[in-house]
C-alpha cells in the first residue's frame, strides 16, 4: 500500500517486505508500524529538513552564544539593538490589535453581507500573501509617500512601518476567521435577538465567544509575522536609527557593517519571540480541541 | 440596516486604501509616461537577467519542495513513528523565521568562514553571492506550503482506497501514481502555486545571500530595490508591475482551485 519514498532502495522484493509488515486494516485507519519505508522517509524528511532549516538556525545560535553569554548579553542590550526591538515589538503589537479588528469585521462582511463584486473582494484578500513584500513597500510609498497623490506622506516615520505591516498581515485574521463564521449556526443569533438582545449584545456575548480563537490564532500568526518582517519595510521606513530602524533591519544592517555576533545575537531574540508565537498558538489549539 | 451598510463601507473602504488604490497606484506610475518606456525599463539586459535568474532559482526550488511536501505529508499522515508531534512542529518554522535570519542562518552554515562553507571553497564551489545560495533560502522560505497543503487531503481521505489497490496487487509505485498522487492533485497544486509566489517573491533572505551583484545575482525583487535606489522609479515601479501580475495571476488560479475543489464536494 506504500508509495516507495523517493529512490531509496527502491527494489522489487522490498514492495513485498512493505506490504508483508502491514497490519490487517483495523476499524480505525490504520497505521503502519515503523518498517523499512517509514525509516528510509522519516530518514530523508529529517536529513532535508536539517540541512535546510535546523543546522542554519542551530548555526545562528552558536555564533549568537560562541562569545559567551556577557558577550551575548551585551550585543542585546546595545542602545540601537534595544530600540529597534522595543519598535519592532510595540508597532507589531499595535498592528495585531489593529487587524483583529478590523480583520474580524472585513470576515463578517464577507460571510454575512451580499453585495456585486465579493467574490472579486474575497479574492483580493489574499493578495499580501501573494505580492512580494517588496513591492508591497513600493506599492505604499506610491500613495502615501514624497510625491503621492492623496497629500499624506508617511514616509520614514513609525507610521509607515505600521501601514506596511497593516498590509502584509491583513489576511491572518480575515482568513482564520471566515470559515469559523461561515460554520456558526445562525440559529443561536436569532434565539438571542428574539429574547431582546441588542444586535450588538448578541454580538458581543454570542458570536464573539465562539470567534475568539480563531482571532487569537490570526493574531498570533500576524504579530509573529509582524516581528520578522522586512522586505515591505525597508523602503517606506528610511531605516533611521532610534527612530525608525525595526529589529531585521538592524540585523541588515549589522551584518553588512560586518558585525556578525551583534546580528546573530538580535535574531536569536528573534528566534525567540517567534518560537513563543508559535508554541502559543499550539498550545491554545490543543486546549480548544479539549474542550 | 444602516449599521450593515456602514460596516460593508468601512470594510471596503479600509481594503481599498490599504490595498486596491496603493497596487493601482504602482501601475500608474509605471505607464505614467506611456508603455514604451515602461517596457524598455523591464527589458535592459539587467532586467532580463534578473528575470530568468528568478525563474532559475523557482524553478529548481520548488520542484524540490514539491517532492519534499509530498514525502513528509505521507510520512505523517500514513506511517506511525516517535517525535511525530516535534516534526509537525518543526515544520512550521519558516514562516515563523524572520527572512532575514534566514539570511544570516545561511551565511554562517555556507559561507566562506561558515560551517560546511570552508571545505566547499576549498573544493571550488560556491554557495553564498551565487545561485545555490539564493536557491537554498528560497527553499527555507517556503518549505511548509506544500505539506500543510496536501497533509489534510491525505488524513480525510483515509487508506481505504490504497489499501483496495493493494489488495489487487498493485505495488507501492503502481498505488502512489494511480491512488494517491490523483488523490492530493488539488492540495498539491494549490500547495505548489502558494510555494512559487512566496518564492518569486522572496527578498530578505535573498538580498544576504545574493551579494546583490548587479546582473549576476540579481533577482527580480532585488531589481526593484536595486532600480529604486538608483532613482530609476520609472524601472523601479515596472519591473514591480511585472511582480504584481504575476501576484494577480497566483490569486487567480487560487480562486479557481478553490472554486473546482468546492463544486467536486
Amino acid at each position: 500500500m506504500s508509495p516507495q519514498p523517493s529512490s531509496v532502495g527502491a527494489g522489487v522484493g522490498t514492495d513485498i517486505a512493505a506490504g508483508a509488515s502491514q497490519a490487517p486494516a483495523a476499524r480505525r485507519v490504520p497505521l503502519a508500524k515503523p518498517d523499512w519505508s517509514t525509516i528510509a522517509a522519516g530518514g530523508t524528511v529529517v536529513a532535508w529538513l536539517s540541512l535546510i532549516v535546523l543546522v542554519p538556525i542551530a548555526a545562528v545560535v552558536a555564533k549568537a552564544l560562541g562569545g559567551g553569554l556577557d558577550a551575548f548579553w551585551s550585543s542585546v542590550t546595545n542602545a540601537q539593538a534595544i530600540a529597534a526591538l522595543k519598535l519592532t515589538v510595540s508597532v507589531s503589537a499595535v498592528v495585531a490589535i489593529i487587524d483583529a479588528v478590523m480583520g474580524t469585521l472585513i470576515a463578517w462582511v464577507l460571510v454575512r453581507d451580499e453585495f456585486r463584486g465579493k467574490k472579486i473582494v474575497n479574492a483580493l484578500i489574499d493578495l499580501p500573501f501573494a505580492l512580494p513584500t517588496i513591492v508591497a513597500g513600493l506599492t505604499l510609498l506610491a500613495l502615501y509617500g514624497p510625491k503621492g497623490p492623496v497629500g499624506i506622506n508617511v514616509a520614514y516615520t513609525q507610521a509607515a512601518i505600521g501601514l506596511a505591516l497593516l498590509f502584509v498581515t491583513m489576511p491572518f485574521v480575515v482568513r482564520a476567521v471566515q470559515p469559523v463564521l461561515m460554520a456558526l449556526d445562525r440559529e443561536v443569533e436569532e434565539a438571542a435577538e428574539s429574547l431582546g438582545a441588542s444586535p450588538l449584545t448578541t454580538f458581543r456575548r454570542v458570536v464573539l465567544p465562539t470567534l475568539r480563537p480563531a482571532i487569537l490564532a490570526g493574531v498570533g500568526l500576524a504579530f509573529g509575522r509582524a516581528v520578522g518582517e522586512f522586505g515591505s519595510i525597508v523602503l517606506i521606513s528610511g531605516n533611521l536609527p532610534y527612530k525608525t530602524e525595526v529589529a531585521s533591519v538592524f540585523v541588515f544592517g549589522q551584518i553588512e557593517s560586518g558585525n556578525v555576533e551583534g546580528a546573530a545575537a538580535v535574531s536569536v531574540l528573534l528566534l525567540v519571540v517567534s518560537f513563543v508565537v508559535l508554541l502559543a498558538i499550539a498550545a491554545f489549539a490543543r486546549t480548544k480541541g479539549e474542550a | 440596516m444602516t449599521g450593515r451598510i456602514a460596516m460593508r463601507v468601512v470594510a471596503l473602504g479600509y481594503l481599498a486604501a490599504l490595498l486596491a488604490i496603493p497596487v493601482g497606484m504602482v501601475f500608474y506610475r509605471a505607464f505614467e509616461k506611456g508603455v514604451g518606456p515602461a517596457w524598455d525599463a523591464v527589458t535592459t539586459p539587467p532586467a532580463q537577467h534578473a528575470f530568468w535568474l528568478t525563474l532559475t532559482v523557482v524553478g529548481i526550488a520548488v520542484p524540490l519542495n514539491a517532492i519534499f511536501g509530498v514525502l513528509t505529508a505521507w510520512l505523517m499522515a500514513r506511517r506511525q513513528f516517535p517525535g511525530k508531534r516535534i516534526l509537525d512542529g518543526l515544520i512550521d518554522l519558516p514562516f515563523a523565521v524572520s527572512p532575514v535570519v534566514v539570511g544570516l542562518a545561511l551565511i554562517l552554515v555556507w559561507g566562506q568562514d561558515g560551517w560546511f562553507g570552508g571545505a566547499l571553497t576549498d573544493a571550488g564551489i560556491q554557495v553564498i553571492f551565487s545561485t545555490p545560495g539564493m536557491v537554498l533560502a528560497t527553499i527555507f522560505v517556503s518549505l511548509p506550503f506544500v505539506v500543510r497543503e496536501v497533509l489534510p487531503v491525505l488524513r480525510e481521505e483515509g487508506v481505504d482506497q490504497e489499501l483496495a489497490a493493494h489488495t489487487l496487487g498493485a505495488n507501492g509505485w503502481q498505488t502512489f501514481w494511480r491512488i494517491t498522487l490523483p488523490t492530493i492533485r488539488w492540495g498539491l497544486a494549490y500547495g505548489v502555486i502558494l510555494t512559487t509566489a512566496r518564492a518569486l517573491g522572496e527578498f530578505g533572505a535573498i538580498s544576504i545571500v545574493s551579494g546583490k551583484i548587479a546582473g549576476q545575482t540579481e533577482t527580480l525583487t532585488l531589481f526593484v530595490e536595486e532600480r529604486f535606489q538608483s532613482f530609476d522609479l520609472t524601472g523601479a515601479y515596472a519591473a514591480a508591475v511585472v511582480l504584481a501580475l504575476i501576484a494577480i495571476v497566483v490569486l487567480v488560479l487560487m480562486t479557481r482551485l478553490q472554486r473546482d475543489e468546492e463544486t467536486k464536494r
